[in-house]
């Protein structure tokens, strides 16, 4: 008998302690926030936004840019992810095309320069920050194959540099596609191609990664990687032989953005992570990792960035390179895809 | 679908069907229904997939017209067909030379060499690619024996194989040059043949089969690896790659489909081919062959130490390198020895990455071993449904013939299907372990049959007389019998979860990111020190977990296989 009560006492203290816990879970909203944002950052990120919104709890999917993309879109028809922090622009004008995107004006929208939200007046994305194209430029294998540090686009294409030049495959990667597509709206569609043929002749291959042909670089592995500015910032901080260049004609740029999955059944919760990704106090914190950010003022210079980054980036137009993004990749590879990495 | 089959039985057995009958069916059922679920609708929505566009719509052939009218991708086939027909020539040519070694001559050492050609099995395939960068890429050690030439291309993706492939080739070939009859030897030696003729009269036509299987499990291994080609496959385009390159950096899954279908073809074509020459072979070993004991002769037995001793320091100079790469500050301008390439967090990976490797192993080795032992108790010692049997058994088959991507792939397309009632696996660490227990099932699948072959089916009439269920004789026969089966293919499962990529390389999520995977990812974003960093940590748990199951079995053998010697 005593027996009984006992087993009869610990089974009422745990279902008690059950339900409990289930109420506490309750309370506690969890969003599936999909990110290519850099790892290290998604710890501040989240706790920056969490002394705000405690009840709401972030759970990040994050890979590369490519990969989210391709994740996103895979899961179209059963969407997995309630909210997108820090994805390319490009993608998520892929996705609204898809019309995968919830429109929401965050609180305080009028407050991001117009380069940084969607140009609706309900918008589907609103701009975090700004990505550059750089040339990571190997000191030491320069000086060992004797080339000169080149200053523009027009630089690359010289014979000099056959076979030292590595650029990610624009059509996997979200760096190697700013590039590309920038030099179309550079150049005008008919030189930017025949630019791509001249430069096409001294690349040695292109990488899946849009961060590898920096990584190459700064191992000596090739002595031009076309890349991005943070990844050549980094690598040299670290120690790498590297010089940053900026290329005079112009940058090709991309910006992490933010949207809502269209289908969330956490419409509140996402709402509050969108008004919280365009505060004053979010910018502050990209900034921590990238020179131009979406709240006018808050940008302060970032150590191995040029200055005047924002007079060398393009006006980048979008729209266009979204909606003409699959024509641009048809015939890249079409042209060059006999050079490119597995995969 | 019970009347069906039951056409076939005795009407009067179905009338003494005991619940111990019933049992059995059913738990065939299920086995079958399992492998159906797991592999073959994963597949046919994969073929389907290949037959639509991309907004679901049926289009036929079109996707396949798309893709052999593109250069570029069409130009993936021969190269993959060039790397596998390379690859093989030059592995079998290895094998065979160290094999022969190891079985026709007296050269010392050969339990050692043996041992040491068995690493690459322990690493996952990506681990050579990034060796063979430090050790001949452009900055690398050995550069110059290139001559100019890139590693980045047909000459990486072909050594990286060798070296990934030459243990399984090796395994056969030492089989199939054992089965050798002494007298043919002695037949040949006393009609005075020269021993070129000899080897070419006698030696090959014995070794044939093995050759020729040993061949198409190399070409199979080498069209359907990931690992090597994307690593170093620079602008080489193979057709492992193309699957990964349409669905990850284009999203275009039709394609992606479509690429594995071409894929699967030669895979499928090979394995069929192989099962064929493989029955051919049962008769070639009479009751009455005398076995083969090589007799000393110095100058051959120095050749092949020589030569064996050349493969074994190729092998060790390939995970040498990977090993000292992996504690390099920052090759190589910075040669400096560090512990900090282990520091994956640095990089944005994370050791919690190898722990879900090693959770996930450990659930491919548990449940992997009891579905597949099980079911192949169910084939080799079932009474009933011997038509269901049958078809679980050719199903098991299937696996080794899907390539690990085609198979991943197609997992997406079947269990993302909105409506799905599975779909709740999808991104869980559960999808990974189903996804490699079928992909390995094949070869444990044939260990237990072997090793159920050989316990005297007479357990099972015997108990069944007595009214012992069967799976009471599985529990306290069968099962303890096996025991060293049982051990080999966990640990065979549990290697192959912890360095397998390309199953899982569409499967995982950011909850279960595995080691192997982010030796990949590392690579791909330039952190070469660090992929190699973890790679080795890949190794050294399988060695780890190999040499444990050594010691274990050596312990068990005497305690539980006493029966085996009276």
């Amino acid at each position: 008998m005593k027996l009984v009560n006992q087993i009869k006492l610990v089974a009422l203290g745990l279902t008690g302690s059950m339900v409990l816990a289930a109420s506490v879970a309750q309370a506690q909203t969890e969003l599936k926030v999909y990110t290519a944002l850099e790892t290290e950052q998604l710890k501040p990120y989240a706790k920056a936004f969490n002394e705000q919104y405690p009840d709401i709890k972030i759970k990040w999917v994050r890979d590369s840019t490519g990969i989210v993309t391709a994740k996103l879109l895979a899961e179209k028809n059963n969407p997995q992810a309630d909210v997108v922090w820090g994805l390319a622009a490009t993608s998520l004008l892929v996705l609204k095309e898809q019309n995968m995107l919830q429109p929401y004006a965050p609180k305080g929208i009028e407050m991001l320069s117009p380069k940084f939200r969607d140009a609706d007046a309900n918008p589907s994305w609103v701009g975090m920050d700004a990505w550059m194209g750089a040339l990571c430029f190997n000191t030491i294998e320069a000086k060992k194959h004797g080339l000169p540090k080149p200053t523009s686009w027009e630089d690359l294409t010289k014979p000099v540099y056959k076979g030292h030049v590595i650029m990610p495959n624009p059509a996997s990667s979200g760096t190697g596609f700013l590039d590309v597509s920038s030099w179309l709206q550079m150049f005008g569609e008919d030189k930017g191609w025949g630019y791509m043929d001249r430069l096409h002749n001294n690349i040695a291959r292109y990488t899946h990664s849009g961060s590898k042909p920096c990584k190459l670089a700064a191992a000596g592995e090739t002595a031009i990687g076309i890349s991005f500015a943070y990844k050549g910032a980094n690598l040299k901080k670290k120690g790498a032989p590297l010089d940053l260049v900026f290329p005079q004609e112009g940058l090709g740029w991309d910006m992490e953005a933010a949207a809502i999955v269209k289908g969330t059944d956490k419409m509140d919760a996402a709402k509050k992570l969108m008004d919280f990704a365009i505060t004053k106090q979010a910018n502050e914190m990209y900034n921590k990792s990238f020179a131009v950010v979406g709240y006018p003022g808050v940008a302060k210079p970032i150590p191995h960035y040029p200055a005047d980054a924002e007079a060398l980036m393009i006006d980048n137009n979008f729209e266009w390179a979204a909606s003409k993004r699959k024509e641009i990749l048809s015939t890249w590879q079409a042209r060059y895809d006999g050079k490119s990495d597995p995969k | 679908m019970i009347s069906v089959w039951n056409r076939n039985v005795n009407p009067a057995d179905t009338v003494r069907l005991s619940k111990d009958d019933y049992i059995q069916r059913g738990v065939i059922l299920i086995a079958v229904a399992f492998l159906f679920f797991t592999l073959l609708m994963p597949l046919s929505s994969m073929l389907v997939k290949s037959l639509q566009n991309a907004d679901g719509d049926f289009v036929g052939l079109v996707n396949f017209a798309t893709y052999f009218s593109n250069p570029v991708l069409f130009e993936s086939v021969a190269n993959s067909l060039q790397i596998a027909l390379t690859s093989t020539f030059i592995v079998i040519t290895l094998a065979f030379l160290f094999a022969y070694g190891l079985t026709r001559t007296c050269m010392p050492g050969k339990k050692t060499l043996r041992a040491l050609t068995l690493l690459p099995l322990f690493a996952p395939s990506l681990l050579p690619g990034i060796s063979l960068i430090y050790l001949l890429g452009n900055q690398g050690i050995f550069k110059g024996v290139l001559f100019g030439e890139t590693i980045y291309g047909p000459i990486g993706i072909v050594i990286g194989m060798c070296f990934w492939v030459f243990p399984h080739v090796l395994m056969i070939m030492v089989t199939a040059l054992s089965n050798s009859d002494a007298r043919l030897y002695e037949a040949a030696r006393v009609m005075k043949a020269s021993p070129v003729r000899t080897f070419f009269t006698v030696t090959l036509p014995s070794a044939k089969y093995g050759l020729i299987s040993a061949s198409f499990v190399a070409f199979t291994l080498v069209i359907t690896d990931f690992g090597v080609p994307k690593v170093i496959g620079g602008e080489f385009n193979v057709l492992a790659t193309d699957i990964y390159k349409q669905v990850v950096g284009q999203q275009n899954f039709q394609m992606g489909a479509v690429v594995s279908v071409v894929l699967l073809l030669p895979a499928v074509f090979s394995f069929i081919a192989d099962r064929l020459v493989q029955k051919k072979q049962v008769a070639m070993l009479s009751a009455r062959a005398v076995p083969f004991v090589p007799s000393p002769h110095k100058m051959k037995d120095r050749l092949f130490f020589g030569i064996c001793c050349l493969v074994v320091s190729a092998i060790l100079l390939v995970i040498g390198m990977a090993v000292y790469a992996s504690f390099i500050t920052f090759w190589p301008y910075n040669t400096a020895l560090t512990l900090n390439n282990y520091n994956f967090e640095e990089v944005g990976a994370s050791w919690d990455f190898y722990f879900n490797s090693l959770e996930m192993a450990a659930w491919v080795a548990v449940i992997g071993t009891a579905v597949v032992f099980f079911n192949a108790y169910l084939v080799e010692k079932g009474r009933a449904f011997e038509p269901v049997r049958n078809l679980l058994h050719l199903m098991a088959m299937i696996p080794m013939a899907v390539p690990g991507m085609v198979l991943g792939l197609s997992y997406i397309f079947f269990f993302n299907q909105p409506g799905n009632p599975l779909n709740f696996i999808y991104a869980t660490m559960a999808i990974l372990v189903l996804n490699s227990v079928v992909h390995f099932y094949t070869v444990c699948h044939l260990t237990s049959v072997t090793a159920l072959k050989q316990i005297d089916s007479e357990f099972e009439a015997v108990s069944s007389s007595l009214k012992v269920p069967f799976y009471a004789t599985f529990w306290k026969v069968t099962l303890p019998v096996s025991l060293p089966a049982v051990l080999e293919i966990s640990v065979y499962l549990f290697v192959n979860a912890m360095t397998t990529v390309s199953a899982v390389v569409f499967l995982y999520s950011s909850d279960t990111m595995l080691a192997s995977i982010s030796v990949m990812n590392m690579d791909e974003a330039g952190n070469t020190a660090s992929a190699a960093a973890m790679a080795v940590l890949i190794l050294v748990t399988c060695l780890a977990v190999k040499g444990t199951h050594w010691l274990l079995s050596q312990k068990l053998l005497t305690v539980t296989q006493g029966w085996r010697n009276r």
